[in-house]
């Protein structure tokens, strides 16, 4: 990719917007995931007893759910991103490529 | 269990490591110097029919292996689905298979906790790295690192982060192997290495990529297949209730501490702790600095980064790590219900205990013990051919990474200067496959007798503070010079490697020395050594003035857009 190219490309508007859009969405999902897992990590090292505690009359206590919960959520994340980016990131970024090489 | 003669597989190493941390998690996860049973044909014929079956498979990938491209990355014609089941079956091994299933089954939550730990790198690797890997890289993730910087000394750096890395897997894996056929099969220790070093050649050296990534997929189905079936088996006998497998598993522990000699109250509260947390997070650095070693060093192991180049663009890129997370996912809620389901069909049972109430074999046969107790003899030899043909699995995609560190970094750029051909580098990977063979072999056996319970926690450790902050430095951070990412990275290495000799799983289990005399008390360098590689990367930037630094910086937004668009990409179509 020459120099022209690459100037043509980062100065494109689209280009700003999926760059922008892209990184942050990216961040926020990434400090999303790191406060459920040391959330949950910490909440072990600090109040065991918490997830210790029976939900009801039986024997199953919170600590069941709340670690299917982190699972699950870890699933879930992954795949808000991935639809975002499979559409409209990619949207952008095909924009930017018609844009650009006619 | 000895303390002091334990190998493992990735969970059994960093269990060790716990333990020796002075946790309470003791039971469980580590296969120890397994005890040689007899000899079972129906496992041995099972493993019989994998093999056959991936030869044939091998032979197919080997005619369409011609280019050093499809050596490396199946000429990029995976699909994302494909990829997410082969990325999954390089994580689930042998070890998360038996040693979280005999954790839960020893200490209930605990093992839960340690699992979600496994898991929660995957997101890490989706936001942030995964489709501009593909999107900067051709073969290796040196190609990404080195994208904009000097060639050889970042390419010199990556290939020692991957080989190093690869080794200490590799090992744990070899003496993992040899552990298990003992148990499983019947069979010698030695014949399990051999047979392992001569599959993983064959299928390397002549299918590459493909063949690697097709005996995963093969695996992987077949290991979640067995799971799911276990579990479902499980629960059909409790009326699809957890409430129900739950609450009968604790009285059934209550019952043998009661056995043991407890007091009733004492019986009733060791029952119960099954469901809470236990001595797992003991010591709140030791379980956010271990957390820190899975959660990045999943985004730095070589072998799985690779994977990345095997399918044609971004797009299959995220969806192969949404698959792979999907199914790492399930299968850990899957051992959770076989470790609980072993409490119940097989703590119970005599026929798989020995005469001091322990599991036969060791505390890592639980769902072996429990494959037969919902399956009867034919189910049992199918699940320990799956276990055995995962460590065959993991071993070769291990293999073709470091062989393709070998091949591509380091001869087709340092020595060669990006100007050899394709067949001369197809050459090398195949000498050096061969050459990765017959050491895996000969350190499996060096290992045997050896305490190697740390070296897969130090692997990912290492990936964590060498091979991750470089790459996310060089792909995110413009100010990142070449100076920097080789001094960062190498110091990033250094530390974990020798963080982890001074800490208590290597300087007292390993090496002897009197308990409480390690230097470094908490269970993984990684919070320490990431730190240390992050911070000498951006300092040993910051103070570079060199014209190479100058050049560097320029290169970054030729980077940065291609890493944002896929324009100019390798293998991407359309232009």
């Amino acid at each position: 990719m020459d120099d022209d190219l690459t100037k043509r490309i980062a100065s494109h508007p689209k280009y700003q917007e999926l760059k922008a859009k892209r990184t942050s969405f990216g961040w926020w999902l990434t400090a999303a995931m790191l406060v459920v897992y040391y959330g949950f990590i910490l909440l072990i090292a600090f109040d065991k007893e918490l997830l210790a505690t029976r939900m009801g009359s039986g024997v199953t206590t919170w600590g069941m759910p709340i670690g299917l919960v982190v699972i699950v959520f870890t699933i879930l994340i992954t795949a808000v991103y991935v639809r975002r980016a499979n559409n409209e990131f990619d949207q952008l970024s095909d924009d930017i490529t018609k844009a650009v090489l006619k | 269990m000895k303390s002091t003669t334990k190998f493992a597989l990735p969970i059994a190493a960093a269990m060790a490591a716990l333990i020796a941390a002075g946790s309470a998690f003791a039971a469980g996860g580590d296969l120890g110097q397994a005890e040689k049973q007899a000899t079972n044909w129906t496992a041995i014929s099972m493993f019989g029919i994998f093999v056959l079956f991936t030869l044939w498979i091998t032979k197919w990938a080997a005619a369409k292996t011609k280019s050093a491209a499809d050596f490396y990355t199946a000429g990029g014609g995976i699909t994302g689905f494909q990829n997410g089941l082969a990325i999954a079956g390089d994580y689930m091994s042998a070890a998360s298979f038996l040693g979280i299933s005999a954790a839960v089954m020893a200490s209930g939550f605990d093992g839960l906790i340690y699992s979600i730990g496994f898991l929660v790198g995957w997101p890490v690797v989706t936001f942030l790295l995964a489709e501009r890997l593909r999107n900067l890289g051709k073969f290796t993730f040196a190609d990404v690192a080195a994208f904009r910087f000097a060639q050889t000394p970042v390419r010199i750096f990556a290939a020692s982060g991957t080989l190093v890395v690869v080794a200490f897997y590799l090992i744990a894996q070899m003496v993992g192997a040899g552990q298990l056929i003992k148990l499983l099969f019947g069979l010698d220790y030695m014949y399990a290495v051999i047979i392992v070093g001569v599959l993983m050649m064959v299928y390397v050296l002549f299918g590459g990529m493909t063949a690697t990534t097709w005996v995963q997929i093969i695996k992987a189905i077949m290991l979640l297949g067995g799971a799911s079936f276990m579990a479902f088996m499980v629960m059909a006998q409790f009326g699809f209730s957890p409430e129900a497998l739950f609450a009968k598993s604790v009285e059934i522990k209550t019952a043998l501490a009661a056995k043991a000699g407890k007091s009733p109250e004492e019986a009733a509260k060791i029952g119960f702790s099954i469901m809470g947390p236990g001595g797992f997070v003991k010591d709140p650095i030791s379980a956010i600095s271990f957390g820190m070693a899975l959660m990045f060093g999943t985004a730095g192991l070589p072998h799985i980064l690779m994977r990345f180049f095997t399918v044609p663009n971004a797009k299959e890129a995220r969806k192969s790590v949404l698959w792979a997370t999907t199914w790492i996912g399930y299968f850990y809620i899957l051992t959770f219900i076989i470790g609980f389901g072993a409490i119940v069909f097989v703590l119970t049972n005599p026929q798989y205990l020995d005469a001091k109430g322990g599991l036969l074999g060791g505390s890592n046969m639980a769902a072996v013990h429990l494959a037969n107790a919902v399956g009867g003899n034919v189910f049992l030899g199918f699940i320990s051919a799956v276990a055995f043909a995962t460590i065959l699995a993991v071993v070769a995609g291990l293999t073709l990474s470091g062989a393709s560190a070998v091949s591509h970094d380091l001869y087709g750029t340092v020595i060669k200067g990006g100007k050899s051909d394709s067949a001369a580098e197809l050459k090398v990977s195949r000498i050096t496959t061969v050459c990765l063979g017959i050491v895996a072999v000969i350190l499996g056996i060096a290992f045997e007798k050896q305490n190697i319970a740390f070296m897969v926690s130090l692997a990912f450790a290492i990936a964590a503070s060498a091979n991750f902050p470089v790459l996310l430095m060089s792909v995110l951070w413009k100010g990142c010079t070449t100076r920097g990412a080789v001094i960062g990275g190498f110091l990033g290495l250094i530390s974990s490697v020798a963080l982890t000799v001074v800490s208590p799983a290597v300087w007292e289990a390993t090496l002897g020395n009197p308990k409480g005399s390690a230097w470094f008390p908490y269970t993984s360098p990684a919070l320490f050594s990431m730190t240390i590689g992050f911070v000498g990367i951006w300092l040993f930037s910051i103070l570079d003035t060199s014209k190479r630094a100058a050049q560097d910086k320029a290169g970054f937004l030729a980077q940065q857009v291609r890493s944002e668009t896929g324009i100019g990409a390798s293998g991407a179509s359309g232009h």
